[in-house]
């Protein structure tokens, strides 16, 4: 049995059986609205697993399913090396979002990371302590900075409403992610011109250890022929 | 059962401790637990890249010992007289990069030296001791931050920009920027050029009015002193070409001491800032001499440790089989006065890895 993790709810949900089913495969919830069971018809021996978006990359890491449904940015931030534990299958061309680094319009004076450095090193001067930077993706922010040389900043961890800690003064600066910018305008923040970290979108990835028994490896190569992929080595 | 090298490690690191303690060290331990927020406030974010970092509930943010010398600098802050010489023999742990062979845990046995009577001959001392503890086919290296940093103190330009020279010294693809930028090699940045313009056509309380509603802890008064610092900046006349090419000489320096002293005073003319650094040096070579060091073979690069050492500010050395070093240590007065509260201690120090050292890690 090959095991499909798929995003358990909330548009994510929508557009992911909406892609499958413009590729002849059927996704369905069985059961009531709010039962996380649902089956696979169009491609034979696969069993459909409801998770929330960001389990997925755990249980493709740990081989508790084949295939699973999500975003390269949970990915890239929660998977290391991500490319030695899962597969870029297809990209879906939904749930397009950018990881930038945002700060408040009313800084004027900085306009990209190189402005954010020199303001880091004289905050934590004038302050006593480093430019607060609000972000649940740690791993991938603290990375694209120490490549840029921006120093003398911390990472506060914010799992949601990012864009309100600015204004809380519990940041002095954010990085999330970002589709169409209008709740960073809504927040009075702006991204910085090469605050680009990522641009990520919803993307079927394998795992590289998962159980690929003959069964699991035919019902891949059935869904090869109907999504249409290169051929990837697991 | 078969023993693993483990036992072997242990009695190597033994040895080199009794070494350090017939040096005159005082045997000391730290936790292995450490509070984050010192190495946070002394490393940067980047620290937790590379040490394991845990929670508790009662104590906050706590990580494993990434090396011994901030517990022992905190120690001897509080407790210590001078002159001290400590030594110590335990485990530390470094996250590695994925694929890297490189041990996660392993033991360091380590000296340190308390002591701002002369510097130089302090330096002499750790270096001596090392050469003699380890075997005699081992490469060293040797370098000195501190003619870079005198260097960059005695550039005719404004103190910011001296200040963030300093500040970058040991990040080579960001100093490189700014040099490009200070010495005139590239064009200023193109969105700081509109911002001048439009802070002396409007003013600078018009433009930061006009970004709307003004949010966060940075306040309006900050962004004017900066945009204000910029304007200044402006006027700033491009590094002088000859006191470039100095900079430059220091960090391609790849000879022996002996024949970088001379290079040194010839660099002299066109930066004369770098003379106390230079008397500094030769001081220390001549304390080498004493005892018994070849300063006409030593070898020494000006850019020695710029990059993997990043809280030395003065002396360094290492010795190396091949890539792998196997010890390595050097003056580090600068990270002492941050963990001082700006009361500052002279001190020097240096760390073997018993496991590379027998070639079994």
């Amino acid at each position: 049995m090959l095991k499909l993790g798929v995003p358990s709810k909330g548009r994510l949900q929508d557009d992911t059986i909406a892609w499958f089913a413009k590729h002849g495969i059927t996704l369905e919830r069985t059961g009531s609205d709010r039962e996380y069971a649902g089956q696979v018809s169009g491609v034979g021996g696969v069993q459909l697993v409801l998770l929330s978006a960001g389990e997925i990359p755990k249980e493709l890491a740990a081989g508790r399913i084949h295939l699973g449904v999500t975003g390269l940015d949970l990915i890239r931030e929660k998977l290391l090396p991500w490319q030695e534990k899962v597969a870029v299958m297809a990209e879906m061309g939904f749930g397009f979002a950018d990881l930038i680094i945002a700060v408040p319009n009313g800084w004027v004076d900085v306009e990209c990371l190189e402005d954010l450095d020199a303001v880091a090193a004289q905050f934590r001067k004038d302050h006593g302590f480093r430019l607060r930077i609000a972000t649940k993706y740690h791993n991938l922010v603290r990375g694209f900075l120490q490549s840029k040389g921006v120093a003398d900043y911390q990472l506060i961890d914010s799992q949601g409403a990012t864009e309100g800690t600015v204004k809380n003064l519990t940041a002095e600066a954010i990085a999330d992610i970002t589709s169409s910018g209008s709740t960073l305008e809504a927040n009075h923040l702006k991204v910085l011109a090469d605050g680009l970290i990522l641009k990520s979108q919803a993307t079927l990835f394998a795992s590289r250890f998962a159980n690929w028994d003959d069964d699991a490896r035919a019902s891949l190569a059935q869904m090869q022929t109907l999504v249409k992929w290169d051929d990837i080595t697991l | 059962m078969l023993n693993d090298n483990r036992a072997a490690i242990r009695e190597k690191a033994a040895t080199l401790e009794t070494a350090f303690r017939n040096a005159g060290a005082l045997h000391v331990e730290s936790d292995a637990l450490l509070p984050a927020d010192t190495l946070l406030d002394l490393y940067g974010e980047d620290i937790r890249a590379r040490a394991y970092v845990t929670q508790d509930p009662v104590l906050g943010e706590r990580m494993l010992r990434p090396d011994f010398t901030v517990p022992i600098v905190e120690r001897h802050m509080s407790e210590g007289a001078e002159p001290a010489r400590y030594c110590y023999n335990g485990s530390v742990w470094r996250k590695q990069d994925a694929g890297s062979q490189k041990a996660s845990e392993f033991i360091q046995v380590g000296f340190e030296l308390f002591d701002r009577t002369d510097p130089a001959v302090a330096d002499a001392e750790v270096f001596a001791l090392f050469r003699e503890i380890l075997p005699d086919d081992l490469t060293v290296g040797t370098g000195d931050i501190g003619i870079l940093r005198a260097a960059i103190a005695g550039l005719t330009t404004s103190d910011k920009r001296r200040a963030a020279l300093l500040r970058h010294s040991w990040r080579p693809t960001r100093f490189r920027q700014l040099l490009d930028r200070f010495g005139g090699k590239t064009a200023p940045i193109a969105s700081r050029v509109d911002l001048i313009k439009a802070a002396k056509t409007d003013g600078i309380d018009t433009l930061i009015k006009s970004s709307g509603k003004f949010l966060g802890l940075r306040s309006k008064a900050e962004v004017h002193a900066r945009i204000e610092s910029l304007i200044n900046d402006v006027n700033e006349p491009s590094l002088p070409s000859g006191e470039l090419a100095v900079i430059e000489a220091i960090l391609n320096l790849d000879c022996t001491a002996i024949q970088a002293v001379k290079k040194l005073h010839e660099l002299q003319s066109d930066l004369p800032a770098i003379a106390g650094a230079i008397a500094v040096f030769e001081t220390r070579l001549a304390a080498l001499s004493k005892h018994g060091v070849d300063v006409d073979t030593l070898a020494f690069e000006g850019s020695y440790g710029l990059t993997s050492m990043e809280y030395y500010d003065g002396f360094v050395f290492g010795f190396q089989r091949g890539e792998q070093v196997i010890a390595s240590g050097g003056r580090y007065d600068a990270l002492t006065s941050v963990l001082g509260n700006g009361r500052d201690i002279a001190a020097v120090g240096g760390v073997i890895r018993p496991d590379l050292l027998l070639g079994v890690a």
